[in-house]
């Protein structure tokens, strides 16, 4: 028998700093479905309405494909939704014991745009055989309503830890009393829910054109290949500087609003005007920042341009030690913000390249160059994205609940995290490989000509006669 | 207020029962349908029935958690703090399951198949089990109030939760069954008719034997629940039996409609009575509902949240229906 001690002892291990990774484990792969649950049915629709409006067989057989694809990636999604939903209890019991009530308010909603996206996939699914060509078409609108709504609640609920409101609290800090409205439209989300948005399309087409953009570099280029690059581009070009504009707001708000992270972002020790803007580098540990190449008052400048390099940035230091980033979180920000702002610049680039292509030659661009870097444009999309939200989420740090509630204070527990939280990157990298072999099986399948529906997890049932014939249009 | 937020909230338990179960269910006889070959068929018939729709029924979960966690945050707390074991089992499960079984429909090598379709039968009964084991703890008085941990063991290792678990397993297979029988008429196979039906029938006694046993597990192990279930929650226990039987009759008489109702009904009434007999606690014995609950403006947003998604999303269920209906008609053909 083993001594219950031994075995107390050796699972017995704090489990904030293993929640912690969970979490963030799980929301980084989370956040790479997202995108496509919400852009991609847009795509869709754009190849189904050419399809439809110019009787064009190429853009609706990209239709049908992607809607099937979508379907897998979707059910992906909702499955790590799901696993989400068991984390906020299983991890941060503390904090939802003490702040459901107002953060769980824009989950209910998600709720049934979530509900609706999963009926309406089915419906858009089925409907390929069984609907009116436009009544199809109009089947997946809702999809891409319920995915805007659905993915600007869920972010509501961050942008309500970031600028928590709506909520009263008695002397011992319960809540009280609730308004659902300023807890939902709280005063980060709008910019926060539009910066989310727009990544998902700038995510979703770069990643999806650029498969169709490597497809072309290894010489398919026929129309299938060239149309599904060009909606899918089409799309993340057109997002792409609208996400620079709004991030810019964004981060403006988060220098009014929230002068900590702010700082972090921007290496500031202490507080002063004419602050550089330091691209790389890092901080160390007695407040100096060493290394990085300095751009001298742009962070000020940027931060108000009304006063120019004069404008003064709060420094770390005007908060308590225990209350902002440590060094390495505010490192980790730091370089985290320079991955974003880079990465978004190269992109920004890239969709400029292909606009002047379109104004001055009436096509695409057709050098292989383009093509090479289109093809690592979804990658480094999604690496912008990921950057982007560790700014957020770490740069709010020791804050759960921004200067109401402590990480520490919110976690679970139990000592056995870090066994679920090994288990779960197990199971995750699982179900990653799986996934990525599954929709290239069902590309190739594609390519090789017909796809029966049963390959599809909300695809109709099949018959009881098993058949190849294809009766779409 | 908080009552019409419990009501919410056991909505979502009852509808996940059903509809939930009878996915797990069909994973029970997937597992225990045999080999490749011998199996083979029964798998059709299964792969069928849970086709369409699969990840909706999750949707259930998810909305229960949400009105738990943002009408009664304090006992979301304590339940997760306590049953942190068997929660994490059952979310581990549900990946496993939900991704194996559509990976299953799109990788074509049998061996895959294999593989893929034994993690998904396997954590089909593992996922139940602990959800009848959670609802145990709880129902047992297992779970302290005050958003703090209770035994983490002895609250899902325990006789209430034990039988909770195996019942949970036993009537989801049930269910599955009855569903089974009604999807293998449709694809008018009926050698699978026979075969559901007889195993129908047997998980439809284990499961009439187990609650027997149960009456007495719980009156020595949750008394509040057996109390319960003996006063107020005994009409619904009574309505339980009595369909409970009528289904069994009606397998018997070749009806699967019949037997499809009242499978049902017995089903609902189980959830039921566990839940009116809990009444009106909510962590039994230590919390009240109207002590657990959320303030008026969180329920009220969720009581909104509620209304609209049946305006939305019960349009697009009855098309999503109507659609699947109409599509797995035999006479169509190639649908």
């Amino acid at each position: 028998m083993i001594d219950p001690g031994f075995v107390h002892g050796v699972l017995a291990v704090n489990p904030v700093p293993w929640a912690r990774a969970q979490m963030a484990f799980t929301l980084a792969c989370h956040i790479i479905l997202v995108p496509l649950g919400v852009s991609w049915a847009l795509m869709v629709l754009i190849a189904n309405y050419r399809g439809l409006k110019r009787d064009d067989a190429a853009a609706l057989e990209l239709a049908q494909r992607w809607s099937k694809y979508m379907a897998v990636t979707f059910a992906v999604g909702a499955v790590s939704g799901t696993v989400l939903t068991f984390e906020f209890g299983l991890l941060w019991p503390r904090f939802m014991g003490r702040w459901g009530d107002a953060f769980g308010i824009p989950f209910a909603f998600e709720g049934v745009f979530f509900f609706m996206e999963a009926i309406f996939v089915s419906i858009y699914i089925f409907g390929w055989r069984r609907l009116k060509p436009w009544t199809h078409f109009w089947t997946g609108v809702p999809i891409v309503v319920a995915g805007v709504f659905g993915a600007a609640s869920v972010v509501a609920a961050n942008a309500w830890m970031n600028a928590p409101s709506g909520f009263t609290l008695d002397k011992s800090g319960t809540i009280v009393e609730v308004d659902p409205i300023s807890v939902i439209f709280n005063d980060a989300m709008p910019l926060m829910a539009a910066h989310m948005l727009i990544a998902a399309y700038v995510v979703g087409g770069f990643l999806v054109a650029s498969v169709y953009a490597f497809g072309m570099l290894r010489g398919r280029r026929d129309r299938h290949h060239r149309l599904g690059f060009i909606i899918a581009f089409s799309v993340a070009a057109v997002a792409i500087p609208l996400q620079m504009a709004v991030g810019d707001s964004l981060a403006r708000w988060v220098y009014n609003n929230q002068p900590v992270k702010f700082a972090a972002i921007e290496l500031v020790p202490t507080t002063k005007s004419d602050v550089p803007e330091t691209l790389l580098g890092h901080l160390n540990e007695d407040g100096t920042v060493s290394g990085g190449i300095p751009i001298p008052g742009l962070a000020s400048w940027l931060s108000d341009p009304s006063t120019g390099k004069k404008t003064v940035v709060q420094g770390l230091d005007t908060v308590p030690e225990d209350q902002r980033p440590t060094i390495r979180e505010v490192n980790t920000v730091h370089l985290a913000w320079d991955v974003m702002v880079g990465l978004g610049t190269l992109l920004l680039l890239l969709a400029l390249w292909y606009f002047a292509s379109w104004i001055f030659r009436r096509d695409m661009p057709k050098s292989r160059w383009f093509l090479r870097i289109a093809t690592c444009a979804g990658v480094l999309a999604i690496l912008a994205m990921e950057a982007g939200w560790v700014v957020s989420e770490v740069g709010r740090q020791p804050w759960i609940v921004y200067e109401y509630m402590k990480v520490e204070d919110a976690a679970t527990g139990n000592t056995g995290v870090w066994i679920t939280f090994v288990a779960v990157v197990l199971l995750y990298i699982g179900v990653a490989v799986t996934t990525i072999l599954v929709l290239r099986g069902m590309s190739r399948r594609f390519r090789e000509g017909g796809a029966p529906d049963e390959d599809v997890p909300y695809g109709p049932r099949v018959s009881s006669a098993p058949t190849t014939e294809e009766r779409d249009p | 207020m908080s009552t019409a937020a419990a009501v919410v909230l056991f909505i979502g338990v009852l509808a996940y029962a059903i509809f939930g179960g009878a996915d797990f269910g069909a994973g029970f006889w997937d597992l225990v349908a045999g080999g490749t070959e011998r199996g083979g068929r029964s798998r059709t018939v299964i792969d069928h029935s849970i086709g369409p729709v699969w990840e909706a029924n999750h949707v259930w979960l998810i909305f229960t958690f949400v009105v738990l966690w943002t009408c009664f945050p304090e006992a979301y707390a304590s339940i997760t703090l306590t049953l942190f074991v068997p929660l994490t089992i059952a979310a581990l499960g549900i990946v496993l399951r939900g991704s194996s079984f559509a990976f299953r429909k799109a990788v074509l090598r049998t061996s895959y198949r294999r593989n893929l379709g034994a993690i998904f039968a396997i954590s089909s009964v593992l996922v139940p089990y602990c959800f009848g084991a959670v609802v145990g703890g709880i129902a047992s008085g297992r779970v302290p109030a005050g958003g703090v941990a209770g035994d983490p063991w002895d609250s899902w290792v325990n006789p209430t939760s034990i039988l909770g678990g195996s019942l949970a397993v036993v009537v989801a297979a049930y269910l599955a069954s009855v569903y089974l029988i009604w999807d293998a008429r449709r694809l008018s196979d009926d050698e699978m008719v026979a075969y559901f039906r007889r195993r129908a029938v047997v998980v439809a006694v284990i499961a009439g034997v187990m609650s027997i046993v149960g009456i007495f597990v719980f009156r020595a192990d949750a008394r509040y629940l057996f109390d319960g279930l003996t006063s107020r929650g005994l009409p619904f226990v009574l309505i339980a039996a009595v369909a409970g039987a009528g289904s069994l009759w009606a397998l018997l008489r070749a009806s699967p409609t019949g037997a499809r109702i009242l499978a049902m009904t017995a089903v609902a009434s189980v959830v039921l009575a566990w839940g009116v007999a809990q009444w009106d606690y909510m962590l039994p014995e230590t919390l009240t509902i109207s002590q657990a609950a959320a303030p008026t403006g969180t329920i009220v947003a969720v009581l909104v949240a509620v209304g609209l998604a049946a305006v939305l999303v019960l349009p697009g269920f009855v098309m999503l229906y109507v659609l699947d209906q109409r599509g797995s008609l035999p006479e169509e053909g190639a649908g």
